[in-house]
């Protein structure tokens, strides 16, 4: 048998991981082993990973600092719920499965379309710039959304701006958001929805654009003087990021019943840059693991009650200092050095 | 006219907090070239403190500024010293990440002494108002005091920055930290020295802040620190006087974007404007502009 090269093995890790994290859950839901609270939580987890791995494409392959993350996950929460309850009236589409798969299309291109207006502007910025204006472009997506008034009457969309003066059944409500939503969201199509995403991403790095990325991301001036053309492919990573962002935007707006853009804030934006740097920057299979752990952290941390917030938020900077000084790191190696005297040295890739 | 001139002025008020804010936003990535998103929260601890020294202790208005300072040059001192300095070679984004776990540490820690129930802050000044062109237009004695504040905070600081030989010391590890190292400057001490002073600005624009806008709770402090930011990038962050200008300008955009355009969309006007000076000058207003060698 051929012997697989290591990112092959990596990936089928990462796969087998997802899948494998599926099976007991999906076994334990079945057997009534899950407290309803960690049940509720099934389907967030799953849009925080795929928040998780997308911005992970931005920020670690593209290494652009993306600060407005949930915005394009608000413009797809948005854009799915109208599409879905638009299909069950316009066409009277009663299967579930089907109109979850088109709501989360109709997100995906919708914030993929944002995702263009956004970086055609947003990429000519460099470091810290960028991430002051990907900032902004979040703040603004939100406050637009705030004003928004959308109503279905007989299978027509009407959009107003700023006055709910409009016919037919209220579908958005301005600041109120979307409300009466069908909850169609389920655990399967969660882990559909994450296994797509890890199909498109790990395909895109390891395909001749991920290369042509990641050549921008280490040094853009030698990868232009390459041939590369530099915001073609910056823009790439930035969209197919923006695109998944909004379909698990559209799974996360179908799995409440009712949905404001106020959710969608700059915390949501930061949360999902910590899953991104605990899981390791680039590393796919941290964001997945990362955004899993620390999505049900504060459900596990329930027992704490009021101190939860405070001892996520120590645990966070524990972390962070734990993996990034160097005291702490001299100190790790030291340990493996003991336990593992074939692997010393290696250490240190966790974050 | 005066209505116009009534928000001109207001709007120059809420800039001048903002430029408060933004000036320890700016030094401190001046220097340690790290974005300090905690620095919100350390606005909203100075209020609180503020708050409690008036309220509970019943002490006069300028001993409570004077307290809240105090403890938060304290709290910069020891957040620097605790979660950014072991991380001071790390990746800048590993440092941001820290900052922000250091915001939600302050924001709870604040949840837990005082509560999530919003407080009603007594504004610190008590001099009375100027009525100018027969009482339609009226300056309260917050918005004098913070524009005095500010002009004074900046002459200060440039003065200090451009005389003193801890301020000429600041600016050249802002510059070089190794060549600064080299010439004998301890860039540790330098760099809380920083922090410092940046959080004693935060406890007086936390003080300013909640005179104008009474209602303090433990997320006060997270959009004022959002807009102060802007205001930094605006002007061109690690610039000073760009924090100066920066802060103004964008007090004066929001409250006239929210009186003529529209209320709901005065963030988004003020954000939206940040877009458009980015794009026709990347650095901000008096932001330097880097040449990159090959």
């Amino acid at each position: 048998m051929k012997k697989l090269s290591k990112t092959t093995v990596r990936n089928l890790f990462t796969y087998l991981l997802v899948i494998a994290a599926f099976v007991i859950c999906q076994s334990m839901v079945n057997a009534g082993a899950m407290s309803r609270s960690l049940r509720g939580q099934l389907v967030p987890i799953c849009v925080y990973v795929v928040m998780a791995v997308s911005l992970n494409l931005t920020v670690g392959i593209s290494g652009e600092l993306s600060l407005g993350h949930a915005g394009f996950m608000s413009v797809g929460a948005f854009s799915g719920i109208v599409a879905s309850t638009w299909l069950l009236g316009a066409f009277s589409m009663e299967n579930e499965v089907v109109r979850l798969i088109l709501a989360m299309v109709f997100g995906g291109v919708f914030a993929g379309i944002a995702g263009v207006i956004i970086g055609v502007p947003v990429l000519r910025l460099r470091g810290d710039y960028l991430a002051i204006v990907t900032l902004a472009f979040g703040e603004i997506i939100r406050n637009v959304l705030n004003c928004l008034y959308i109503s279905i009457d007989a299978g027509r969309v009407y959009i107003s701006f700023n006055s709910p003066n409009i016919p037919g059944e209220m579908l958005v409500n301005g600041p109120a958001g979307a409300t009466g939503v069908d909850k169609i969201a389920t655990f399967g199509m969660g882990f559909a929805l994450i296994l797509f995403t890890l199909v498109v991403v790990l395909n895109l790095i390891n395909s001749r654009s991920g290369r042509a990325i990641m050549a921008v991301r280490d040094n853009r001036i030698a990868a232009e003087s390459m041939g590369i053309n530099v915001t073609k492919y910056r823009m790439m990573a930035f969209v197919t990021s923006a695109v998944l962002a909004g379909m698990a935007g559209a799974l996360y707006g179908l799995n409440y019943s009712s949905v404001q853009a106020s959710k969608f804030d700059f915390n949501t934006s930061i949360l999902v840059l910590v899953f991104v740097v605990l899981g390791g920057i680039g590393n796919i299979c941290g964001s997945v693991i990362a955004a899993t752990l620390l999505t049900i952290l504060p459900e596990l941390l329930r027992a704490f009650s009021d101190y939860r917030m405070l001892v996520y938020a120590i645990v966070l900077i524990l972390v962070m200092l734990a993996t990034n000084s160097p005291v702490a790191r001299a100190f790790f190696e030291r340990v493996a050095l003991k336990f593992k005297p074939s692997k010393a040295g290696k250490g240190g890739n966790a974050a | 006219m005066t209505l116009f001139l009534s928000y001109l002025i207001s709007g120059i008020s809420l800039g001048s907090v903002y430029a408060i804010i933004a000036l320890g936003y700016t030094m401190v990535y001046g220097i340690a070239k790290m974005l300090n998103f905690a620095h919100g929260d350390v606005i909203m601890i100075g209020a609180y403190i503020s708050f409690c020294v008036t309220q509970y202790l019943g002490l006069p208005a300028f001993v409570s500024v004077v307290a809240a300072m105090a403890v938060c040059t304290a709290l910069g001192i020891v957040i620097e010293g605790l979660a950014y300095r072991p991380l001071r070679q790390a990746a800048s984004l590993a440092v941001l990440i820290t900052a922000i776990g250091v915001s939600y540490l302050l924001q709870n820690v604040a949840l837990l002494i005082w509560g999530s129930n919003p407080k009603n802050f007594t504004s610190v000044f008590s001099v009375g108002a100027i009525t100018l062109f027969g009482g339609t237009l009226t300056i309260t004695s917050e918005t004098i005091l913070t524009v005095l504040a500010n002009i004074v905070i900046m002459i200060g600081l440039t003065l200090f920055t451009g005389k003193t030989k801890v301020g000429k010391a600041m600016r050249a590890v802002s510059e070089d930290k190794g060549a600064a190292e080299l010439m004998g400057i301890n860039v540790n001490h330098t760099i809380t020295i920083t922090f410092a002073i940046g959080s004693a600005l935060a406890a007086i624009a936390g003080v300013l802040l909640c005179s104008s806008y009474p209602t303090l709770q433990p997320t006060t402090g997270s959009m004022p620190g959002i807009k102060a930011f802007t205001a930094a990038v605006f002007g061109g962050i690690g610039s000073i006087p760009g924090a100066m200008i920066g802060g103004v300008l964008l007090g004066v955009i929001e409250i006239l974007g929210k009186a003529y355009v529209s209320t709901e969309l005065g963030d988004a006007f003020v954000f939206a404007v940040l877009i458009v000076v980015l794009l026709v000058k990347p650095t901000g207003l008096l932001g330097k502009q880097v040449r990159e060698k090959v």
